[in-house]
């Protein structure tokens, strides 16, 4: 009767550890991956390193899918620069290019005007009522780099998040599964 | 070690970085390209300026654009962006940058023009400063790649004024 014990004892104890294991590694990549975003964010100096354009206001330039690397500096706002910005009340970051500035003396207070470079008109229609300048608290970072088609990803899980479920459920289901 | 699973993991680890690693290598070809843009603008005439009913000068001017941005293209250039400001100071504002026309040239062929238009967007000052001012007018160009580092660069051209009275 002894050993039938012991033989039980020995399976649940391999169960626990091998389980703790892959808790362990499964929490570390989720970690380092944190790490990495996070440290993107303070080299760059924007809240997003890295958006995904999400409409053809920028075409034949930036296409639908096409992912945009971000940097902010402290360096003022000009004319022509593809700045990324946010409507207040709206979360959405939109990416246009900066059409008009107007830099005051001493204070540094910009007043920006953009506009999408395959939209007729500029963006007064789009920033809030009776809103017609952006200001520098607005805009999230300057376009400095873009990668084409990389960005579909994204808004396949964003706009079926079905997607989404099955794949984190295949990953969860490989880690569980897999003996190492 | 051998199943499906984990060789299209491995595939699919590699085709990305080496992807990746292709991109970076043609953005870091562009720094090689040897450019010499030129441009020179001219102003035909300053149709209208005015006071606008709540208070701000406006503009209205027609330009003769010339340029030669043939050089700025590489094999991994999708397009260049160009467009011409109005870049004033007045006593309110340090710095003011009004695009006044652009253009997206998709290939070198388009990359030589001459055009004489009126301008495209309007120049509206924040007030009203424009009598007799002098402002320079500026060719900016942004080159967006295929892939990679995009670049910006201008020429300025100063030496422009607009007439002392409204008009």
């Amino acid at each position: 009767m002894g050993w039938i014990g012991e033989t039980v004892d020995s399976i649940k104890s391999i169960k626990i550890r091998q389980l703790l294991t892959q808790a362990i590694t499964l929490g570390m990549i989720v970690t380092s991956a944190l790490i990495i975003w996070k440290c993107l964010m303070c080299v760059t100096g924007t809240e997003s390193p890295v958006v995904v354009v999400l409409s053809g206001s920028m075409e034949p330039g930036f296409k639908r899918g096409d992912i945009l690397f971000l940097h902010m500096t402290k360096e003022p706002i000009r004319a022509g620069e593809i700045v990324v910005f946010n409507v207040d009340g709206r979360d959405i970051p939109i990416v246009h290019r900066a059409i008009k500035v107007h830099e005051r003396e001493n204070t540094g207070h910009v007043d920006v005007l953009t506009k999408g470079d395959n939209n007729d008109v500029d963006d007064i229609g789009l920033y809030a009522d009776g809103q017609f300048w952006l200001h520098r608290h607005h805009i999230m970072g300057r376009a400095v780099g873009f990668l084409p088609y990389v960005g579909w990803v994204t808004i396949i899980m964003s706009e079926k998040p079905i997607i989404k479920y099955i794949l984190i459920g295949a990953l969860g289901l490989l880690v569980i599964t897999s003996k190492d | 070690m051998h199943s499906f699973g984990y060789r299209a993991n491995a595939l699919l680890t590699f085709s990305v970085t080496a992807l990746a690693f292709i991109c970076a290598i043609a953005s870091f070809s562009d720094k090689f390209s040897n450019q010499n843009p030129s441009a020179e603008i001219q102003i035909l005439n300053i149709n209208r300026l005015k006071k606008q009913s709540y208070g701000n000068d406006e503009v209205s001017l027609t330009l003769d654009i010339s340029a030669d941005l043939q050089s700025l293209f590489t094999w991994n250039t999708k397009q260049v962006f160009a467009f011409v400001a109005a870049e004033y100071e007045t006593s309110k504002n340090s710095l003011n940058q009004v695009s006044l026309w652009d253009v997206i040239i998709p290939d070198k062929e388009h990359a030589k023009f001459r055009i004489q238009t009126s301008n495209k967007y309007r120049f509206i000052d924040q007030g009203h400063n424009l009598r007799g001012r002098e402002f320079n007018l500026t060719l900016h160009w942004h080159v967006m790649p295929k892939t990679g580092k995009m670049l910006a660069d201008k020429i300025v051209m100063p030496g422009y004024s607009l007439p002392d009275a409204y008009k």
